[in-house]
C-alpha cells in the first residue's frame, strides 16, 4: 500500500490508540488490547490472526460496534463510534456492519427469507423492497431455492451462506466474520471462502477474523495480534491459493 | 419492526413450545374463567330478580304492623329487611293473638290514607292470611296457603289468570265461598278435567271449609323462596278467597299488613317514608305496643342488588387471585424463554435491534399469551357461568362488561408480567448474549 493509494481510497476503519481494559481499578485489571492502531481502506479484504486470548475477540467487539475502546478513537465510515449511544450503536451495526459469525447464528423457526430480511426490518425499509433484497442476496449465494427454509432444516454450509446474505442486506460498509469456517469442513469452509472472495471482487471491505493460517493467507493483508498488541502485519496473496 | 411482525414472531415462538404455552396459558385461563363465570352468575342472578320484582311491581309499598318494644334502638326509617324479618317471624310464631283489634291497620285508617294521599296512591290491597292447610278428595292432596284478598290484589301482584276470573266486587260484598286457585293445585286435584265451577274442601289450621273455583291462576314461583327446596308434590301455592270471607273465619277486623301501589312516576321509596311516618303519627302516636313500618320494592331491589354486588366483588378478588398467580406464571416462563434464547437475543442486537425493539417483542409475546389464555378463559367462565345459572334455575346472561373488562385486564397482566422479562432481555450485553452457551 502506497501513499497515494492512500489518499485516492476512502478509510473505512481507523483504530487510533485503542486500548481496552477490564476490571478497572480491581485487583484483576487487565488490558485485553494495548494501543492499537489499524487503518483498513475501503474494498480491502482484511484478516486478524492470533492465538486464543491474543485480543482478537476484544477487537472484533470494537470494530463490530457492540463494544466501546477504554481509550483509543474508532472511527468507522468517518463516524467517532466511541462518542455514539447504546441507541445510535445499535444503529450503526444495522447499517455499517454485516457480521457473519462461527456459529451461523440464523434465528431459529424463522426461514432464511425472513433472516436475511431482519436487518432491513430492524432499518424500516417497506416489506416488499427488504423481500426483493432478500430474494436478490439468496440468489447471489446459491441458495435461491432454499428461501422458505428452516434454519434447522439446512446444512452448516447452507446456513453460513444465509448468513452472508443476511450481513449484506443493508449494503454495509464491511463485513465481519468471526471464524466464518469454524464450524464446517474443509469444502465447504472453502466454498464459503469462495464467497468472500465473490464480495471482494465487487469491493466489499472484508474483516476476516481467524486463527487458521491457511485462511489468512487468501487475504491482502493480515495482521497478527499477540497478547493485546499488534506484532506483525504483512501482505497476503488476497487469491484462492494452495487448493484446487 | 411494527407491531404486525412482532405479533407474528410471538405465534412463532409460541406454536414451537406448544405445550409449554399453553400451560402457561392455564393460570391465564382458570383466573379470567373464574372471574367471567362468576359475573355471569352474577349478572344473571340479578338480571333474574330485578325482572321478577319488577313483575310483583316496583310501585309498591308494603306497610305492615310491629311492635314498639322492637325498634326502641331504631331511628324508625323503612328498613325494608327487618321489616321483612318482622313480618316473617310474626308469622312463623303465629303471632297473631298478641294485637287486639285496634291495633290492626282499619278500613277507615286506609280511608283516610288513600283520600290524603290521593296524588300518590293508585290503589290499596289490603289482604288476610287465613292460614296454611290442604286440599283434599279421597287420595288426591295439594297442600296451599290460603289469603283473603281485595279485587286490586290480582294487579298489585301481576297475579295472571289462566282461565275464569278473578275475585270480583260481589263476591266481596256476599262474602261468597268461592276461590281462585293455581294450576298446580288444578292439575292434582282435577287432573285432565275442567275445574271451573267444582268444589274444593280445603283444611286450613284445623278448620275445614268448602269453596267454588271459579279462577284458575298461573303459579309463579316466589322470588324470595329458595328455589325448589319443596318437591313438586308438595308444593304449596296460594288459594284466593274474598277479603270478606277470609275476615268471618279469621275473625279479623283490620289487617296486619297492606299493599299501596303507587301511581306510576312516583318515587316509591320516597313515598314509603311519608306514608310511615303519617301513619305512626296520625294512628299510631297514642297506641302503646304497635307502630308500622313501610318499605317499597323499590328500596328491596336496591338493597339485594347492592348485596349481590358486594357478594360479586368479594368472589371476584378471590378469582383474581388465581389470575395473579396465572400472571407468575407468565412472567417465569417469560423469563425461562429469555435465558433460553440468549444467543437469539444477541444476535438481535448485532444485527441492529435496539434495546426497546427487543423489549417490545418479548412484551407483546407475554400478552399474546395472555390474550389467548384470556380469550379461552372467557368462553369458559361463559359456560361455567352458563351451567351454574341453570342449575340454579334462572336464565343466564353474559356480561358484556365483564368480557370487555377481561379481555383489557389480560393484556394488562401480559404488559405488567411481561415487562420485567423483557426489560431483562433488552438489557443484555451483546457480547455476552452472543457467546452464551
Amino acid at each position: 500500500m502506497t501513499e497515494s493509494a492512500e489518499t485516492q481510497v476512502k478509510t473505512i476503519i481507523d483504530l487510533r490508540d485503542i486500548t481496552k481494559s477490564y476490571f478497572i481499578g480491581h485487583p484483576n485489571e487487565f488490558q485485553a488490547l494495548t494501543r492499537v492502531n489499524i487503518r483498513i481502506m475501503q474494498g480491502e479484504f482484511v484478516s486478524v490472526v492470533g492465538e486464543s486470548g491474543s485480543g482478537k475477540s476484544t477487537l472484533m467487539n470494537i470494530i463490530g460496534a457492540l463494544d466501546r475502546p477504554t481509550e483509543g478513537q474508532y472511527f468507522l465510515d468517518s463516524l467517532d463510534v466511541g462518542l455514539e449511544s447504546d441507541y445510535e450503536l445499535s444503529g450503526v451495526r444495522n447499517r455499517k456492519i454485516g457480521f457473519v459469525f462461527q456459529t451461523f447464528n440464523l434465528i431459529p423457526r424463522t426461514n432464511a427469507l425472513m433472516n436475511v430480511e431482519l436487518p432491513m426490518t430492524y432499518a424500516k425499509i417497506p416489506q416488499r423492497e427488504r423481500q426483493e433484497r432478500a430474494k436478490y442476496l439468496l440468489e447471489m449465494v446459491g441458495m435461491g431455492d432454499r428461501m422458505k427454509h428452516q434454519p434447522n432444516e439446512l446444512s452448516g454450509g447452507q446456513k453460513q451462506r444465509v448468513a452472508i446474505a443476511r450481513a449484506m442486506a443493508n449494503d454495509p460498509a464491511i463485513i465481519l466474520a468471526d471464524e466464518p469456517t469454524g464450524a464446517l469442513d474443509s469444502v465447504t469452509g472453502h466454498l464459503v471462502m469462495d464467497i468472500f472472495h465473490k464480495l471482494h471482487e465487487k469491493g466489499k471491505t472484508i474483516v476476516l477474523i481467524t486463527h487458521s493460517q491457511e485462511l489468512a493467507e487468501e487475504t491482502e493483508r493480515i495482521i497478527t495480534l499477540r497478547d493485546g498488541e499488534v506484532t506483525a502485519e504483512r501482505k497476503g496473496s488476497g487469491k484462492k491459493v494452495g487448493r484446487t | 419492526m411494527n407491531l404486525l411482525e412482532n405479533i407474528r414472531l410471538a405465534f412463532g415462538s409460541l406454536l414451537s413450545n406448544k405445550m409449554r404455552a399453553i400451560l402457561t396459558m392455564l393460570g391465564i385461563i382458570i383466573g379470567i374463567g373464574a372471574v367471567i363465570g362468576i359475573m355471569t352468575m352474577g349478572q344473571s342472578l340479578s338480571g333474574y330478580m330485578s325482572s321478577t320484582m319488577q313483575d310483583i311491581g316496583v310501585n309498591n309499598v308494603t306497610i305492615s304492623l310491629q311492635a314498639k318494644e322492637d325498634d326502641d334502638q331504631r331511628a324508625g326509617s323503612g328498613n325494608g329487611m327487618d321489616a321483612m324479618r318482622q313480618q316473617m317471624l310474626a308469622r312463623l310464631m303465629g303471632g297473631q293473638d298478641e294485637y287486639t283489634e285496634k291495633d290492626l291497620i282499619s278500613e277507615a285508617m286506609l280511608a283516610n290514607i288513600e283520600q290524603y294521599f290521593s296524588d300518590e296512591i293508585d290503589y290499596i290491597s289490603v289482604t288476610d292470611s287465613v292460614g296454611s292447610g290442604s286440599a283434599t278428595d279421597g287420595r288426591k292432596y295439594a297442600n296451599l296457603s290460603m289469603m283473603g284478598v281485595g279485587t286490586d290484589y290480582a294487579n298489585a301482584n301481576n297475579v295472571e289468570m289462566k282461565a275464569g276470573r278473578f275475585i270480583t266486587e260481589r263476591d266481596l260484598e256476599a262474602g261468597k265461598k268461592v276461590a281462585v286457585v293455581s294450576e298446580k293445585l288444578v292439575g292434582k286435584m282435577f287432573g285432565g278435567t275442567d275445574p271451573l265451577g267444582e268444589q274444593i274442601h280445603v283444611t286450613t289450621d284445623g278448620k275445614p271449609g268448602t269453596y267454588t273455583i271459579v279462577g284458575v291462576y298461573w303459579y309463579r314461583q316466589d322470588v324470595m323462596a329458595i328455589p325448589s327446596t319443596a318437591s313438586e308434590k308438595n308444593l304449596s301455592t296460594n288459594v284466593y278467597i274474598p277479603l270478606s270471607t277470609a275476615n268471618k273465619i279469621t275473625g279479623n277486623q283490620g289487617s296486619q299488613s297492606v299493599t299501596i301501589i303507587t301511581k306510576a312516576g312516583y318515587d316509591s321509596a320516597a313515598f314509603a317514608k311519608e306514608a310511615e311516618d303519617y301513619f305512626n303519627n296520625v294512628f299510631y302516636s297514642r297506641n302503646q305496643n304497635y307502630r308500622v313500618s313501610a318499605f317499597s320494592m323499590e328500596s328491596m331491589l336496591d338493597m339485594m342488588t347492592d348485596m349481590l354486588n358486594t357478594l360479586q366483588v368479594a368472589i371476584a378478588a378471590i378469582a383474581a387471585i388465581a389470575l395473579l398467580v396465572g400472571g407468575i406464571g407468565v412472567m417465569n416462563i417469560m423469563l425461562v424463554s429469555i435465558t433460553e434464547r440468549t444467543r437469539e437475543i444477541g444476535t438481535r442486537k448485532a444485527l441492529g435491534a435496539t434495546n426497546g425493539v427487543i423489549r417490545m417483542q418479548f412484551i407483546i409475546e407475554a400478552m399474546i399469551i395472555c390474550l389467548i389464555g384470556g380469550v379461552i378463559g372467557i368462553g369458559f367462565g361463559i359456560l361455567i357461568g352458563n351451567i351454574g345459572a341453570s342449575i340454579l334455575g334462572f336464565p343466564a346472561e353474559a356480561s358484556l362488561f365483564a368480557i370487555m373488562l377481561a379481555t383489557g385486564f389480560s393484556l394488562a397482566i401480559g404488559l405488567f408480567f411481561g415487562y420485567y422479562p423483557a426489560n431483562k432481555a433488552a438489557k443484555m450485553d451483546p457480547i455476552d448474549a452472543l457467546r452464551y452457551e
